[in-house]
C-alpha cells in the first residue's frame, strides 16, 4: 500500500521564525521523493510535520487523501527513520525490528517469523539475536529500515539516514535503498543536503531554501534546467558570469558579461522571466566547458590557466578570467592524452549555448 | 605490580602533594570512619555486656547470646520466639520497601518530566523548589509533618470542613504521618539518580517508539525504564537503606504503639545500656540492607559500577 502526500499551503513558524513558508506540494504514491537543501532550510521541519511530531501553524497535510490534523505520530500511516537511527540499544536486533508488531499485540513466535523475513529482505539473515551495538554502521542502517518497514507504513520518511556512513558505504546504501523502495513499492520521502543522494535515488526532488521550495522536478530537470540561481549554484557545480541582458529571443538570451557576450538558454522552469536590461547570471557547468576550436564562433571566453588537479578519471583545470575573483573550473575526462597545458598560458574556452543557462539575478547558495 | 603501576601513574598525573592528600583523605574516611567502627561493632556484638571492670578479664569471652536474644527473646518469656522485636524488624523492612516503591512511583514522573520535557528556566525553578525544603533541619521537618497531620492539623481541618470525616482522622496513630514523612525525606535521593539516568536518554528513541505506534506507557516500559535501570536501582537501594535506618522520623512521627527497629537499637545503646546487644541488632539490620541491595541488583541485572555512575 502506498499513499500520496499532499501539503496544502503549509506554514510552520517557531515564534517569529518561519521554518516553512507556503508549502504547496503533491508527492505521488509509490514515489521516491527527496527534499534537498542546505542545513536550516526547513526540510527536516517539513518531515517532522508529515510524521506528526510538529503541528503546522497553517495549512493541511493529507496522507492518502485523509487530513492528518489531530492525528498523532503513533497513529499516522508513516514511519520515520531518524538521522541517528534511534535504534533501541537494550533490545536485540529482532526485537528492534518487530517493535511495531509488539505494540499491536502480535505474539512472539509470529514476530520472530516476521523478523526473519525482514532480516532476509535487508540481507542480514541469522543476525536477529545480536544486540544493536554489535552491528556495523551499515548493518544498523539496514536494521533501522527493517524496523520502520515492519510497521507497514504507507509512507516511509527518511531524515538523512546515510550521513553518518563513510563514502563507499553511502554509495552502496543509495542503491540498496532505491531497490528496497522498488520492492516494497511504498512512498519514500527522503531528506538530504547531499545532491548526489537526491539525484541518484529520487523520482522527484524539491530544492529548498530558507523555508521555501525553490523548484520541484526530476533529477535531470533540476540539474539541466535549474529554475533559480540558488538551484543552479546548490545542485552540482557551476561557473557563474554576471551581466546585462541584451536580448531575449526564442528561449535564448544574449547577456553581456565581463568575459564577453554569452548566448544561453532560458529554462522554461525559471521562476522569474528575463527581460532586456535586467541583470542576469549565466551558468556554465565545469563538464560543459572545453577548449575552443577554430570553428567555434560564439561563447568564446579568454582565460589564463592558474592551476590543475588530477583526479584519476578527471582533470580539474582552473582559470582566471577578467572581472571575476573566483576561478573558472573546467572538468575534462582523462582520455589518456598527456597534459600539454602550462600554468600562465592564455587559452580560449567555449560552452555551447544549449548547455549555458541564463537566469535573473537572485540569491545564490553559500559556498 | 598492577597496583604499583596504578599508583605510580596516579602520582605522576596528580603530582605528589595532591596524590598524598587524596589518598590520605579517602583512606582516612574509609578506614577510620567506615571500616574500623563496623569492626568494633561486629566484635562488640559477640561479647557479653560486662561492667567496665570485668572487660578484658577472664569472663570476657565470645558469645552469640545477643543474636539468640533477637530470635528467641528472654529465657523468662513465655513465647518461643522474640515476637516483639521480630515483628518490629519485619514491619520496618516491609514498610521501608513500601516507602521505596511509593517514592519511586512519585519521583519517576517528576524525574522524567524534568529530564525530557521541561525546558530551561522552568526546569531549574522546579529543581530549586524540590531542594529548598531540604534546607530545613530534618527534625524540624518531621515536627512540621506532625503539625500538618495532627488532629487539629491542616489536613484534618480541611477534611472536616468538606464534610468527608466527622472526627479528626488519626493520621499519626495509623502511621500515615510516618510513611508520608519518610517518603518525603528521601524524595531527592530518588529523583536525582532517576533524573541522571533519564536525562542521558536520546529523545529520538522516545520519538521512534511513538512513531512506531507505541502508547505512552509502553514507551516507558520498553524504552525509558530499561535505559534508566541503573538509576532506578541506585535510587531504590538508597531510599530503602535510609528509610530502614531512619531514626528521627519514626521517633517524632511514629504512632504511640509502633516502634521502628532503629528505635529498639537506640534503646539498647542508650536507656538499656547494653551496647553489645545494640550492636548485634545493628549488624542484623546492616546485613539485611546489604542483602536487599544485592537482591535488587540481581533482579534488575545491574552491576555495582552502574549504580555508582
Amino acid at each position: 500500500m502506498s499513499a500520496d502526500v499532499r501539503l496544502e499551503n503549509v506554514w510552520i513558524k517557531f515564534g517569529s521564525f518561519v521554518a516553512a513558508r507556503e508549502i504547496e506540494l503533491t508527492i505521488k504514491g509509490g514515489e521516491f521523493f527527496s527534499f534537498l537543501g542546505p542545513s536550516g532550510c526547513g526540510k527536516t521541519t517539513i518531515l517532522r510535520a508529515v510524521s506528526g511530531f510538529l503541528k503546522p501553524s497553517e495549512g493541511n497535510i493529507l496522507i492518502g487523501g485523509k487530513d492528518m490534523a489531530g492525528i498523532g505520530p503513533n497513529r499516522r500511516p508513516t514511519a520515520l527513520i531518524f538521522q541517528n537511527l534511534a535504534l533501541f540499544p537494550l533490545m536485540t536486533v529482532w526485537e528492534n525490528i518487530t517493535f511495531a508488531l509488539e505494540v499491536k499485540g502480535v505474539n512472539a513466535t509470529e514476530r520472530r517469523k516476521k523478523a526473519d523475513e525482514l532480516l532476509e529482505l535487508i540481507a542480514l539473515p541469522g543476525q536477529g539475536e545480536k544486540m544493536v551495538g554489535e552491528l556495523s554502521g551499515g548493518q544498523r542502517q539496514r536494521v533501522a529500515i527493517a524496523r520502520a518497514l515492519a510497521a507497514e507504513p504507507e509512507v516511509l520518511l527518511l531524515d538523512e539516514p546515510l550521513s553518518a556512513l563513510d563514502l563507499k558505504l553511502r554509495q552502496h546504501m543509495r542503491t540498496e535503498l532505491r531497490s528496497i523502495q522498488r520492492r516494497v513499492g511504498i512512498t519514500f520521502i527522503y531528506i538530504t543536503h547531499d545532491q548526489g543522494e537526491a539525484l541518484t535515488m529520487s523520482d522527484n526532488v524539491a530544492v529548498m531554501r530558507d523555508g521555501v521550495i525553490e523548484q520541484v522536478g526530476d533529477g535531470t530537470t533540476i540539474y539541466d534546467a535549474p529554475g533559480s540561481p540558488f538551484v543552479a549554484s546548490f545542485v552540482g557545480e557551476n561557473n557563474l558570469f554576471r551581466g546585462t541582458v541584451e536580448s531575449v529571443d526564442n528561449g535564448m538570451a544574449t547577456v553581456t558579461t565581463t568575459v564577453g557576450t554569452l548566448l544561453a538558454k532560458t529554462p522554461v522552469t525559471a521562476s522569474n522571466p528575463l527581460k532586456v536590461g535586467d541583470t542576469a547570471y549565466v551558468f556554465q557547468r565545469p563538464e560543459s566547458l572545453r577548449f575552443a576550436k577554430p570553428d567555434n564562433q560564439i561563447n568564446r571566453i579568454k582565460a589564463t590557466i592558474v592551476n590543475e588537479e588530477f583526479e584519476g578519471n578527471f582533470w580539474q583545470v582552473y582559470f582566471e578570467v577578467p572581472g571575476s575573483t573566483k576561478p573558472v573550473k573546467m572538468s575534462m575526462v582523462n582520455d589518456g592524452s598527456s597534459s600539454e597545458r602550462r600554468r600562465g598560458e592564455v587559452v580560449e574556452l567555449v560552452c555551447e549555448p544549449e548547455l549555458s543557462v541564463a537566469l535573473a539575478e537572485g540569491p545564490l547558495a553559500a559556498e | 605490580m598492577a597496583l604499583y603501576n596504578y599508583l605510580k601513574n596516579f602520582f605522576t598525573r596528580n603530582g605528589v602533594f595532591l596524590s598524598v592528600f587524596l589518598l590520605g583523605v579517602v583512606g582516612f574516611w574509609i578506614f577510620f570512619l567506615i571500616i574500623l567502627p563496623q569492626i568494633f561493632m561486629f566484635d562488640f556484638s559477640f561479647r557479653f555486656n560486662l561492667p567496665p571492670a570485668e572487660q578484658g578479664g577472664p569472663n570476657d569471652v565470645y558469645t552469640i547470646s545477643h543474636y539468640k536474644f533477637l530470635l528467641f527473646g528472654s529465657a523468662l518469656s513465655e513465647d518461643s520466639y522474640n515476637v516483639i522485636d521480630l515483628t518490629v524488624f519485619l514491619r520496618t523492612i516491609v514498610t521501608a520497601v513500601f516507602v521505596t516503591l511509593f517514592d519511586f512511583i512519585i519521583c519517576y514522573p517528576i524525574a522524567y518530566y524534568l529530564a525530557q520535557v521541561a525546558k530551561g528556566g522552568w526546569a531549574r525553578l522546579m529543581v530549586l523548589s524540590l531542594i529548598v525544603p531540604f534546607w530545613v533541619n530534618e527534625i524540624l521537618r518531621a515536627f512540621a509533618f506532625r503539625i500538618i497531620f495532627g488532629s487539629n492539623g491542616v489536613i484534618n481541618d480541611a477534611l472536616m470542613a468538606m464534610g468527608i470525616v466527622d472526627d479528626p482522622y488519626p493520621f499519626i496513630r495509623e502511621n500515615i504521618a510516618l510513611y508520608a514523612g519518610l517518603g518525603y525525606a528521601f524524595v531527592l535521593l530518588m529523583i536525582f539518580p532517576l533524573y541522571n539516568a533519564v536525562e542521558s536518554l536520546d529523545k529520538n528513541q522516545i520519538e521512534a517508539a511513538r512513531d512506531l505506534g507505541s502508547p505512552w506507557w509502553r514507551i516507558h516500559w520498553r524504552v525509558v525504564m530499561p535505559f534508566a535501570k541503573p538509576g532506578i536501582s541506585s535510587g531504590c537501594t538508597m531510599v530503602f537503606m535510609l528509610s530502614a535506618g531512619a531514626l528521627a522520623a519514626p521517633q517524632i512521627l511514629g504512632g504511640p504503639s509502633s516502634l521502628w527497629f532503629t528505635q529498639i537499637i537506640y534503646q539498647w545503646f542508650n536507656t538499656g545500656g547494653n551496647w553489645p546487644r545494640g550492636s548485634a541488632y545493628a549488624i542484623v539490620l546492616l546485613i539485611t540492607s546489604i542483602v536487599f541491595v544485592l537482591l535488587v541488583m540481581k533482579i534488575f541485572k545491574v552491576k555495582l559500577g552502574e549504580i555508582a555512575r
